[in-house]
């Protein structure tokens, strides 16, 4: 349960499929153009239910609620060992080698 | 209000000219072309006063660098007494972290002088956290609207990291999954919000840009006496380049401009499939090649980036050799920065090395970096989505399959493009359907829209 004033993402359809433009690839066009925007919820919610929230320009937007307090979870990623090795390459070949 | 697609594109015109603040129709001529320049000045700044404007922002007079270590590198890589020395223009210090704070700025600031109350932007790159960065400045509401996922819910990380830092500016975020639709959703905040439409493609934001340029000649001349050889723009939407050709030209400067592109070749932009395939989601031939051939169809009716006047030769280099020139901008100068906007300087370090060691170069731009939006995460999601990386020849590798990272920095390349064909191609393009004999003006503005000369394109609509 979300409770109003709580600040969450919802999710809409923006076109089904039948209804996307004709110029798209097929892998494309088979799939609804979907949309996700964040606000503050205008009355209690269950997650999954159409509910409207206040946008942060103060916009009212209705959608599905999919998450409560929607945070990034982006980082730098795994270890990738061959930036390591660039680094040291060009160093090498720039400044010479250590000995 | 129907606010089905075709209702809302049904409405476009109107939509736009209300958003912009500007008719498009009164630099329309009767042929097959409009008035460029007049729409270029119907901004009513002079580059001063672009300046002044952006100075109020905290925008502009970023540092121009000598890359003494990469130029080192590249001598290394070529033959006897070659090897121009490589500046490069850190765009990446003005507030919002890329160059476009520029091209947002004079939007921004045209938007809250014409009093509208806020501004939206489609964009999934640095325009939209510049324009963000400036709406803040201004005390005007920010909606950015983003193709962010693919079907699947998975997002590119550098283009979350933008969603991250609009919010993080007080934007609105509005983020979709892959496709060009997008535009009928603008359209529709537009109309919703009555802001104003902050479009990367207005005369707004390409002035913005010439400052760029024109600060390039300034600087450059105060620190090295002369003016450079070649400056190397990165080029998707073609406004950067457009901008920074145009401000070189107003200070009067000879430097040639080259054009540079990351090859995605193969790969569809509007493939959903495709979509995180791909390690670069801005400065690629994706946007870079039918963006110059058919510069309209952006979201206003006559764009103000029109690169194909501007670019004295066009050539693309790998993904594999963008990331690789990254790592060597954070390891030999200790420049950590972030990958798409080092293209051009990718391209650069190949160029360099077929100029003379007293020939000089400019790279004129940087972007910032940060989680999502770095060379590490950015391999890192390649190899989590079946993308092959190893250290190889760059020549083998094929956009979407694998990324090779160059075995010796002399095996960057750079591909030619061939500017013959953009410029026949941009002929037939706005040439189009039209039936009528081609009139003096029409042959004048096709001169102009190819760089080229009334012999050229008399002989190419011929053979139309």
């Amino acid at each position: 349960m979300a409770k109003k004033g709580d600040w969450v993402q919802i999710h809409n359809v923006v076109l089904p499929p039948e209804e996307r433009s004709s110029a798209l690839p097929e892998d494309t066009k088979a799939n609804p153009l979907e949309m996700w925007v964040k606000g503050y919820l205008t009355e209690d919610a269950e997650i999954g239910e159409v509910a409207e929230v206040v946008t942060r320009t103060g916009r009212h937007a209705k959608g599905e609620v999919v998450k409560v307090n929607p945070y990034f979870e982006h980082n730098f990623g795994f270890f990738v060992p061959e930036v390591l090795e660039i680094g040291n390459t060009v160093r090498k070949i720039t400044f010479g080698g250590e000995d | 209000m129907d606010n089905s697609y075709d209702a809302i594109m049904a409405r476009k015109n109107e939509i736009i000219k209300n958003a912009v603040g500007m008719d498009f129709d009164k630099f329309e001529k009767p042929g097959i072309g409009f008035d460029y320049e007049a729409m270029m000045e119907a901004t009513g700044y002079t580059i001063d006063e672009i300046r002044r404007v952006q100075s109020m922002f905290s925008i502009g007079n970023t540092p121009l660098i000598e890359l003494k270590n990469l130029t080192e590198l590249a001598r290394k890589c070529a033959p006897e007494g070659k090897g121009a020395r490589i500046f490069i223009k850190d765009e990446a210090s003005n507030p919002s972290g890329s160059f476009k704070a520029r091209r947002a700025c004079t939007s921004v600031y045209q938007a809250k002088k014409l009093g509208y109350k806020g501004v939206v932007t489609a964009t999934s790159g640095n325009y939209g956290a510049a324009v963000a960065c400036c709406a803040a400045m201004a005390g005007l509401k920010c909606i950015v609207v983003q193709e962010c996922y693919d079907s699947h819910g998975v997002g590119q990380p550098e283009i979350i990291e933008k969603a991250r830092k609009c919010e993080a500016l007080g934007a609105e975020v509005v983020q979709l999954t892959v496709g060009p639709e997008l535009f009928s959703t603008v359209l529709q905040l537009l109309e919703e919000t009555g802001y104003f439409n902050a479009s990367l493609y207005t005369p707004f934001g390409i002035a913005g840009v010439e400052t760029l340029g024109y600060e390039i000649a300034e600087q450059f001349r105060a620190k090295v006496g002369k003016d450079p050889d070649v400056v190397v723009c990165t080029n998707a939407g073609g406004g950067n380049l457009t901008g920074t050709a145009r401000g070189l030209r107003k200070a009067g400067c000879s430097a040639k401009v080259i054009a540079a592109s990351v090859n995605l070749s193969g790969l569809h932009m509007a493939s959903d499939s495709q979509f995180n395939k791909k390690s670069f989601t801005t400065g690629h031939t994706g946007f870079g090649v039918p963006y110059s051939v058919n510069p309209d169809h952006s979201d206003v009716p006559r764009s103000a980036a029109r690169p194909l006047r501007y670019m004295d030769r066009y050539v693309t280099v790998t993904q594999g050799s963008v990331f690789y020139i990254t790592e060597c901008l954070a390891s030999l100068e200790g420049l950590e920065k972030g990958p798409a906007g080092n293209t051009s300087l990718a391209a650069a370090f190949r160029l360099a090395q077929d100029l003379d060691r007293d020939q000089c170069i400019v790279v004129q731009e940087t972007e910032y970096t940060g989680a999502g939006k770095h060379i590490n995460p950015q391999l890192s999601f390649a190899r989590q989505n079946g993308i092959d990386i190893h250290f190889g020849d760059p020549k083998d590798e094929i956009p979407g399959k694998n990324i090779i990272l160059p075995a010796h920095p002399s095996l960057i390349q750079v591909t030619d493009l061939d500017l013959d064909h953009m410029r026949r191609s941009r002929i037939k393009r706005a040439v189009g359907t039209h039936k009528d004999e081609l009139t003096d003006e029409d042959i004048r503005f096709l001169v102009e829209e190819t760089n080229t000369d009334e012999d050229y394109v008399r002989s190419v609509v011929a053979s139309l």
